[in-house]
């Protein structure tokens, strides 16, 4: 018997901010499902079981705090599973909800994931000495700048690239609501004049630190039927992963990003990802992350990618818009950040993203990596349901 | 969906007060060496791999990505985590088995419990806002617990001494198990409750291996099926709960169907003689089952693993023959908040 179609029918997120005073985790968290079920228009009973993510639990200094979640998100009586996969744990944790529903143990879940980061120092929080292991250098940005640097190296993209990343993101930004940073002053140069923080990347090429949730509601084909707004339907999704450091690693485009992609594509029936793709919602939180990503995936070739970014294909109103929303360089909570990539993903085929949608967007592509560029998690929605 | 999923592997460490001595890596990589070489299979011959630990025992972020080096993830695998008992890890495989995308998983977790004060590192695990500034820890949450059986009438001190006692003699033909043989009761560690009733902390790590269908018989003489498997979770607050009792156990066994037909065998993860009191009840276990023959968590309970390992020793009686049909239990978070219900049969002999 093939699997369970599984299609988005809600979805709800936070406006994503530095810091959340006037809530609770559990109110933060409460306040995302809630939107999903809103949307979905539908109750808390009729959620068959709560998939939730979350980076470390070092963020909030709340070990396994999905025990204390589980009244907030009306999970008691029900399964309850809590996955963290690193970075990619925001679609991770999506993926392992559908598995739910294609496998028909359940018929509707609610998965969400969340972060709020002004509970503690999360760059410092990444930098803990782990004997014997090489370590992290002040947070995430110092482990990541050399293999941006051997990205420049390798594919002679001019220095300028990042800062185009970061102009577009920002500017994409303006036009979602719940992102975090709305810089309406921005312009390139002040991109480009920004600090240096990790050679090559500057202050403005960076993600923020956010407090953020994001939820789903994904459901059958059943539930889809009933569903009183259009499904986003999932056509394909995986998970893969490879070691933190060994040698022969290509830090730069992993391994295990492109097997992952792979993957997806064969599901989907994607043959040329660049003619058959309409969007994408990458994971780039530090902003030559877009360029490395694009090549990884299959959207052009080795040493190729930054082309697509300076011509401008990679904008709202490009040929393969990307980080429609404004990004992780606009919006980060960690735990949260991969799931608003399949999010965003789901309202651009949905045709709910307001003003950063993407007219005809039929198939969108979320992505999400953690770790040491090691962790990697996609899926691929579109607007029609699975023919096979 | 139909596809018969099973057991066909299980392994476990020496659980051990510490084991400074070795990285998690290494304490795990003899585990996965041994649970592959029975079924002969590779790492990359495997479907799914998923795994479960805390960062928290860990002391550091992102504590599990080292383990993937014991895997040898490479080629890149198809892979996820639970920051869960591996108990949980098992459910996501047996579910990714379910949709077919795989036939055999590899579940693995592990716990040292031994680099920080386990007792008020778990007291983190509680409501941050109201009840974890109180540093309530979990001996003493069971201990209320505890007391709330005795003071329904459902066990005194002389019954709950007697589940140590049987624990831990049945851990005797454990060579595994941590704490076994007569071990003094010992004085209260929270009244009601003496060390005796008390789990040994320690350092551990376990792994399965899960087949779908003709593979599974390949693998295994006789598989251990998962006739069915169910989880479920209670509201967090102590103070809305009946701590005699066990709603989510009952709902999660309902489901999994343990109460169609009587099990021979009950592995449960009770950390607390109490524990086992409550779940007796839930589970609707009378004198006729055997109950924890491994000597259960009374008589090692690495945290993060000692889920998985009652599933595991479960599957173990059935592959050898001493069970054919099994109950699996996992607990997680504060006074058996959230429990899970594996039910294992094998082939008919």
């Amino acid at each position: 018997m093939s699997k369970e179609p599984v299609a988005v029918i809600g979805i709800g997120q936070t406006k994503h901010v530095a810091a959340r005073r006037d809530v609770s985790i559990a109110g933060l968290v409460r306040e995302a499902a809630r939107r999903a079920l809103d949307d979905a228009e539908l109750t808390w009973a009729d959620i068959d079981a709560v998939v939730i993510g979350k980076a470390p639990d070092f963020f909030e200094g709340v070990m396994m705090p999905e025990l204390y979640l589980a009244d907030a998100l009306g999970a008691v009586g029900k399964p309850m599973l809590r996955v963290h996969t690193a970075g990619s744990v925001g679609g991770s944790t999506a993926l392992v909800a559908a598995n739910l529903v294609a496998a028909r143990v359940h018929g509707t879940v609610l998965t969400l994931a969340f972060e709020k980061q002004s509970e503690s120092n999360a760059m410092w929080g990444l930098s803990l000495p782990i004997p014997f292991q090489q370590p992290l250098l002040a947070g995430a940005g110092g482990f990541f700048a050399p293999h941006v640097r051997a990205y420049m190296r390798r594919s002679g993209a001019p220095d300028t690239v990042g800062s185009l990343v970061a102009y577009k993101d920002r500017r994409n930004a303006l036009k979602n609501p719940y992102a975090h940073l709305h810089e309406h002053d921005i312009t390139l140069e002040k991109v480009q004049a920004s600090p240096m923080l990790w050679d090559p990347i500057r202050y403005s090429e960076t993600c923020p630190s956010s407090d953020g949730a994001c939820a789903m509601v994904l459901t059958d084909r059943a539930g889809a039927a009933r569903a009183p707004r259009p499904p986003a339907w999932m056509l394909g999704g995986a998970m893969r992963s490879e070691p933190t450091l060994f040698a022969g690693k290509d830090a730069v485009s992993p391994q295990a990003g492109k097997d992952c992609a792979a993957d997806v594509y064969r599901q989907a029936g994607i043959a040329d990802p660049r003619r058959d793709i309409d969007a994408v919602e990458m994971y780039v939180p530090f902003s030559w992350y877009e360029p490395m990503w694009l090549e990884n995936l299959g959207f052009a070739a080795e040493g190729e990618g930054w082309k697509l970014t300076e011509s401008g294909v990679t904008e709202l109103d490009g040929d393969l818009p990307v980080n429609m929303s404004g990004g992780v360089l606009s919006t980060n909570p960690i735990g949260a950040s991969g799931m608003i990539r399949f999010a965003e993903a789901a309202l651009q085929v949905r045709g709910q993203a307001g003003e950063h949608q993407v007219e005809r967007a039929r198939r969108v592509l979320g992505h999400a990596y953690g770790g040491g560029s090691q962790f990697f998690s996609m899926w691929l929605v579109g607007a029609e349901p699975p023919t096979s | 969906m139909n596809r018969e999923i099973a057991v066909v592997a299980f392994a476990q460490t020496d659980h051990r007060r510490t084991s400074e001595e070795f990285s998690e890596v290494e304490m795990l990589m003899p585990v996965l060496h041994e649970v592959l070489g029975q079924t002969g299979l590779k790492t990359a011959d495997i479907g799914f791999t998923c795994s479960g630990s805390s960062d928290y025992l860990a002391g550091r972020a992102f504590s599990f990505t080292l383990a993937l080096d014991g895997v040898g993830a490479w080629p890149p695998i198809s892979e996820s985590h639970v920051e869960m008992d591996g108990a949980w890890a098992l459910y996501e495989a047996w579910t990714k088995l379910l949709t077919g995308d795989a036939d055999t998983a590899l579940v693995y977790s592990y716990g040292k419990s031994s680099p920080g004060p386990l007792r008020d590192v778990l007291t983190r695990q509680i409501d941050p806002y109201y009840v974890a500034p109180l540093w309530p820890d979990a001996v003493a949450l069971a201990a209320l617990q505890a007391q709330a059986l005795i003071d329904a009438g459902d066990t005194d001190e002389p019954a709950l001494a007697a589940v140590a006692a049987r624990s831990r003699e049945d851990a005797t033909a454990n060579p595994h198990a941590q704490l076994r043989g007569s071990v003094p009761h010992g004085e209260y560690a929270v009244r009601p409750l003496r060390t005796g009733d008390c789990p040994p902390i320690g350092d551990g790590a376990a792994a399965v291996i899960l087949a779908a269908g003709e593979r599974a018989r390949e693998l295994c003489a006789r598989p251990a099926w998962i006739r069915g498997i169910d989880h479920r979770i209670e509201a967090h607050g102590l103070g809305v709960r009946d701590l005699t009792d066990s709603p989510s156990a009952r709902l999660a066994a309902e489901k999994a169907g343990a109460f169609e037909r009587p099990v021979d065998t009950a592995e449960l993860h009770a950390p607390f003689t109490s524990q086992e009191v409550v779940l007796r009840k839930a589970l609707r276990l009378d004198d006729g089952v055997r109950v924890n023959p491994s000597g259960g968590a009374l008589a090692a309970n690495p945290v993060m693993a000692a889920g998985l390992i009652r599933i595991g020793e479960a599957a173990a009686l059935v592959h050898r023959g001493e069970s054919d049909r099994a109950l699996a239990h996992a607990t997680s978070g504060p006074c058996l908040q959230q429990n899970l219900v594996a039910v294992l049969e094998g082939d008919p002999r």
